[in-house]
């Protein structure tokens, strides 16, 4: 059964694949659909089993590498960590699967789509049930492949392939520490798997290793290097510009890499490495700190953002900031938690948004849309449903998760938690402030949209809406069912070894002891962004305007979310362009291509026709030919 | 053993066989009047088959040798034989079709085939520098006269003279390199100048021995077509009608190929400083100039002229290892040689535009669509010459160059690497020509049944040998021993 669950969505991948000729639209996606729902069945079977009936297991398929000391299995670790990550992935996957069916109606090439979906669930299963780093990194890079050819799947547009690109590129940054992390895990404890390396990590808190030129304790080089290989996936400060960008894939893609597939396996990661992480307090601040940034400055470029997506998944970005704070500050299982919670309503967030972009006629523009929840009724309804998940008003389910992460994080006592305190209060205002922008200008006021698109504007058909209900049932209960099992008083039980959490960084015992006000905070944050965004946006709409021209500077600063992709482009891209191109046309062109293949052909044509006129035809000249072979040896022998 | 009791004629059995088998055959070429063509080159093919029994039966055991030492056999000699036998059977049957149309079916063809056999099979088992001459000019003069058979063309009988003045000459190089190492070696006979070597003491071997090595050398070189002694072999290839090309390209190679190998472990093994100098070079020599000159080429024969010179370099790196890797590499190529090569040539015979055959490797452009299986198959032997894996070609170069490695000759080992990427050029410009150039004018649809078989046949070998090398691998590492322990 357990194998089942990771390698069905590969099945169907395969299957849906290499049949799409014979299988056509339908039979591809019966085939991918069919064999995600029975992995969505069987994950959350395994659910219940492994995480609330406690039986842990590591089913090890057969050896992969076995080289001396290094030996890596194919084997799958099914713990709690592990069970909650499976659950989520099928489920949010499926219904994803499912949604794509009808949004990609008038594509013409659905299997290849479906395949890819496929083939993404399967490479996330493969990275989330890993027992060992090797593997870990085996569904890691294919997920970052799936990515890749999701993100360019309109291969025909320009911007897709450049989104694409960039997304593989800054995940490749990211994968570069992550490979030298576990290059020096291998180093430091001879082993891969993530047992043995547990095992271990408590002996080798004092051990130092030499980075470049620097000595420095191993356990917090070795986190800082595998934590930046989740900054790239994850899409933290820094290493974030692909997510907005990768909004360029069809919006299921954009519902299944910011729910289920990618972004959350930079934190699933961190929290998996729990028990090496926890021995380093410089790499926990440093990831609370990038987190605490991240939350705050992705919430901040999401006010200004017009198109729907875009405004998603900025919020995702500081979402993610959320969640690796929690990890900073140990709430490794409020982490989960949020990450479980941000799936449903993220998820549902973005195939409302795609829903909306249907109904609109692939119009992703806010400042074309409006006045169109009459029309949409249910969309509406469930972007609501979503927004107030996502905006932690009481009782939906973002509401336990993010609430549990801002008191975590002061609960901690420390400076950068203090910090990140103060961040995610500021983004959790912020977050509301922009959800409801998004709220108000698709579906309020008068429309802006053309009369064509306006007259056009439908409900989508079931097959979509039914994924959004089974999500919005999500973002509504999760939380409120999760809660108690992530973070109540027997979560120790219900973790077991999967999360390490050293004495005296208990933050979420913490959490439950902080004062009212803290407590209330979030909430009030969450009114607040509510009431400003319908002051700005409902009553009084021409305020955005004025204080747009009023501080024009900082307006243009978030528009152009804090002018990273520009910074880069001076920093990195062009210089690395300029290297390329003197490389290809001086290195490669003149002197490889000039003295290797070019140099070395044209002289083999030369020598070729030289051996060729040598061929006289006259049988004196071999004669001497031969004659002069057989004095050159002997004069050879006899004169050496 | 006396010298006027009849001496054991056991171990020679086959070689018995094929020599009145061959006569019988003229005999019946000669009587029946007309069309005795298909009849003598079935009974030809008969009768080398059934040599080929004679020689699994009675050639396989390491007895002393026989006829007065002049005649040795044992496991080594036996694949070898078997090699050369099939290499002749297929000529002959890829010739009838050919000869007929160009109405050359005369009956001395299949009969001149049977003798050189005989040839090439007492040089494989030549046990003294006299038996080896004697069997080395069986085979040279049937050779000469099969070079030109179509007599009234004045492309063959130019090569059937050139080969022939070329060969004498080499004959004599031979014949005086073996009158010198007698001269200081006092003895002809491979073990005795076996036992001679091995007693030399520091001082090492005396000059005139290394001059008539050097000489003894160069004239089995010549047979082999190794740099600088190859250059007959474009002009004889292209001259000769194709059949003939076929067979020179496979049999006689791996005869003189074996013969090499033997002389220079056997007597010459304690010699391996010297001699060793010598076929790396004419190793590197040929597998260069094999390269470099089959680029220019444009019919396809000459191609394959080159093509062989350039298999007989790497053919060397494996004599030049003198190690038992090294021999048993050298056998396994020249397994793989025979099919790649048969299959080739079997490819080349079906090449005819309205009835007249072509041989330029432009008439093989479009040949994927007009001929698909035709073309595959020719793809599979390209490459497999080309050394690509897991096609056959690669596992006989890798265990020469393997051999090599092992016996510390990495320059030759590198060189020979270099000069396969060289290689590999024209043999996927053919695929090339084959698969992406147009066709201007198509070959004829119709192949002869017999071509059908062959190139299927060695198609699946070349192709799934790696699935099952396992069979040719051991027998010729026993071989090997073999021949390194006797």
């Amino acid at each position: 059964m357990y194998v089942a669950i990771v390698f069905l969505p590969a099945l169907g991948a395969l299957i849906a694949g290499t049949f799409r000729a014979q299988l056509g639209d339908r039979g591809s996606q019966l085939v991918t659909c069919g064999a995600m729902g029975l992995s969505m069945i069987l994950g959350i079977v395994a659910f219940i089993d492994v995480a609330l009936g406690g039986n842990t297991r590591t089913i090890e398929l057969f050896d992969w590498i076995s080289s001396g000391s290094m030996q890596a299995s194919w084997a799958l670790k099914f713990d709690t960590l592990t069970a909650v990550m499976v659950m989520v992935v099928t489920v949010v996957s499926t219904m994803v699967h499912v949604y794509s069916i009808g949004y990609m109606s008038h594509d013409p090439h659905k299997p290849r789509f479906m395949a890819y979906l496929s083939m993404f669930t399967f490479a996330m299963l493969m990275l989330v049930t890993a027992d060992n780093l090797v593997q870990l990194f085996f569904g890691w890079e294919g997920v970052g492949l799936a990515s890749y050819l999701l993100i360019g799947f309109w291969y025909h547009k320009p911007t897709a392939n450049a989104a694409a690109i960039k997304a593989f590129v800054v995940n490749r940054v990211g994968d570069f520490g992550f490979a030298l992390g576990i290059f020096g895990v291998y180093i430091l404890f001879d082993t891969v798997s993530f047992d043995a390396i547990f095992a271990a990590a408590a002996s080798k808190q004092e051990a130092s290793i030499t980075f470049l030129w620097w000595e420095a304790n191993a356990i917090t080089v070795l986190s800082i290097l595998l934590f930046i290989g989740a900054m790239g996936k994850s899409a933290q400060l820094g290493l974030h510009t692909w997510l907005p960008d990768a909004m360029e894939g069809p919006t299921p893609v954009s519902a299944l890499i910011h729910a289920a597939t990618m972004v959350t396996a930079g934190v699933f990661m961190v929290a998996r490495l729990s028990p090496l992480i926890e021995y380093s307090a410089d790499a926990l601040t440093v990831i609370t700190f990038v987190g605490a940034a991240t939350a705050f400055f992705a919430a901040t470029v999401g006010l200004c953002q017009n198109d729907i997506k875009r405004v998603i998944a900025y919020s995702t970005c500081s979402q993610l900031g959320y969640m690796f704070f929690a990890l900073g500050v140990s709430a490794y299982s409020a982490a989960i938690f949020h990450l479980m919670t941000h799936a449903f309503f993220k998820a549902l967030l973005f195939l409302g948004a795609g829903s909306v972009i249907h109904a609109m006629s692939d119009e992703q523009d806010m400042r074309k849309m409006g006045g169109i929840w009459r029309k949409i009724p249910l969309t509406y309804s469930l972007m609501w449903i979503g927004s107030l998940a996502l905006a932690g008003v009481p009782f939906f389910a973002g509401y336990y998760s993010k609430d549990l992460i801002i008191e975590a994080a002061f609960a901690s006592g420390s400076a950068v938690g203090e910090f990140a305190f103060w961040m995610g209060i500021t983004a959790a205002v912020l977050t509301a402030f922009y959800s409801w922008r998004l709220i108000i200008m698709t579906f309020h006021g008068k429309t802006r949209a053309s009369d064509e698109v306006f007259s056009h504007v439908h409900e989508s058909p079931k097959v979509m809406t039914i994924p959004l209900i089974v999500l919005a049932i999500g973002a509504i209960f999760s939380g409120w069912l999760g809660y108690d099992l992530f973070a109540g008083d027997a979560r120790a039980d219900f973790w077991g070894p999967a999360l390490l959490v050293l004495e005296g960084h208990d933050t979420i015992e913490g959490a439950h002891h902080v004062p009212l006000w803290v407590k209330l905070c979030p909430i009030i944050a969450g009114v607040l962004g509510i009431g400003t965004a319908y002051w700005f946006y409902m009553l009084n709409p021409s305020i955005p305007g004025k204080l747009a021209t009023t501080f024009r500077p900082i307006y243009l600063f978030l528009l152009n979310k804090w002018y990273f992709d520009e910074l880069y482009d001076a920093v990195f891209v062009r210089p690395a362009m300029r290297i390329g191109r003197a490389l290809w046309k001086g290195g490669d062109g003149a002197i490889i291509d000039g003295f290797g293949p070019d140099g070395i052909s044209a002289v083999a044509r030369v020598l070729a026709g030289r051996a060729g006129r040598l061929q006289t035809g006259y049988v004196y000249h071999y004669a001497f030919a031969m004659l002069i072979g057989v004095i050159g040896f002997v004069s050879w022998f006899v004169l050496v | 053993m006396g010298a006027t009791s009849i001496p054991v004629m056991a171990p020679a059995a086959a070689e018995i066989f094929l020599a009145i088998a061959g006569m019988i055959l003229l005999m019946a070429g000669v009587f029946r009047k007309s069309g005795s063509m298909a009849v003598v080159s079935w009974g030809a093919v008969v009768a080398l088959i059934l040599a080929a029994v004679l020689v699994l039966t009675h050639g396989g055991t390491s007895a002393e040798p026989v006829f007065f030492g002049m005649f040795s056999t044992g496991p080594f000699a036996q694949f070898a034989k078997l090699l050369v036998l099939a290499g002749s059977a297929i000529a002959i049957v890829m010739s009838l079709d050919y000869m007929k149309r160009e109405g050359i079916d005369r009956f001395e063809f299949p009969v001149l085939v049977v003798l050189a056999t005989l040839g090439m099979m007492m040089m494989v088992s030549a046990n003294d520098l006299i038996g080896l001459y004697v069997g080395l000019e069986l085979q040279s003069l049937s050779l000469y006269v099969i070079a030109s058979i179509r007599r009234d063309s004045l492309r063959s009988t130019e090569a059937g003279l050139k080969y022939f003045v070329l060969g004498a000459i080499s004959s004599g190089m031979l014949l005086y390199g073996s009158s010198m190492i007698y001269g200081f070696a006092g003895t002809t006979d491979f073990n005795g100048l076996a036992q001679v070597f091995s007693k030399l003491g520091d001082s090492g071997p005396a000059v005139g021995v290394i001059i008539g090595l050097v000489f003894v050398i160069s004239g089995l070189a010549f047979k082999v077509s190794a740099v600088p002694f190859h250059m007959w072999t474009p002009d004889v290839y292209e001259g000769s009608p194709t059949p003939v090309t076929a067979l020179f390209a496979i049999a006689p190679k791996v005869a003189a190929v074996a013969l090499l190998l033997r002389v220079m472990i056997e007597p010459f093994g304690d010699l391996i400083a010297q001699w060793q100098q010598v076929i790396v070079l004419i190793s590197i020599f040929s597998m260069v100039l094999g390269a470099f000159a089959a680029m220019v080429q444009t019919s396809i024969k000459r191609l394959m002229a080159y093509s062989s010179i350039g298999h007989m370099g790497f053919l060397l790196v494996g004599i030049a290892a003198g190690n038992e890797s090294g021999v048993s590499g050298v056998l396994i190529y020249l397994f793989v040689y025979l099919f790649m090569n048969v299959g080739t040539f079997a490819c080349i015979l079906s090449m005819r535009q309205q009835g007249r055959y072509v041989e330029g490797i432009g008439d093989l452009s479009g040949l994927s669509k007009t001929h698909p299986m035709m073309a595959f198959a020719l793809l599979i032997f390209l490459f497999s010459m080309a050394g690509i894996p897991p096609l056959a070609g690669f596992f006989g170069k890798w265990y020469v160059f393997m051999a090599a490695i092992e016996s510390g000759l990495y320059a030759l080992a590198i060189i020979g690497v270099l000069a396969s990427v060289v290689g590999a050029f024209y043999y996927l410009r053919i695929i090339k020509i084959m698969y992406f150039d147009e066709a201007d004018e198509p070959l004829d649809a119709e192949i002869g049944g017999e071509m059908r078989v062959v190139m299927l046949v060695t198609a699946a070998v070349t192709l799934l040998f790696f699935v099952l090398p396992a069979p040719i691998v051991a027998t010729a590492r026993a071989a090997a021993s073999a021949l390194m322990g006797g």
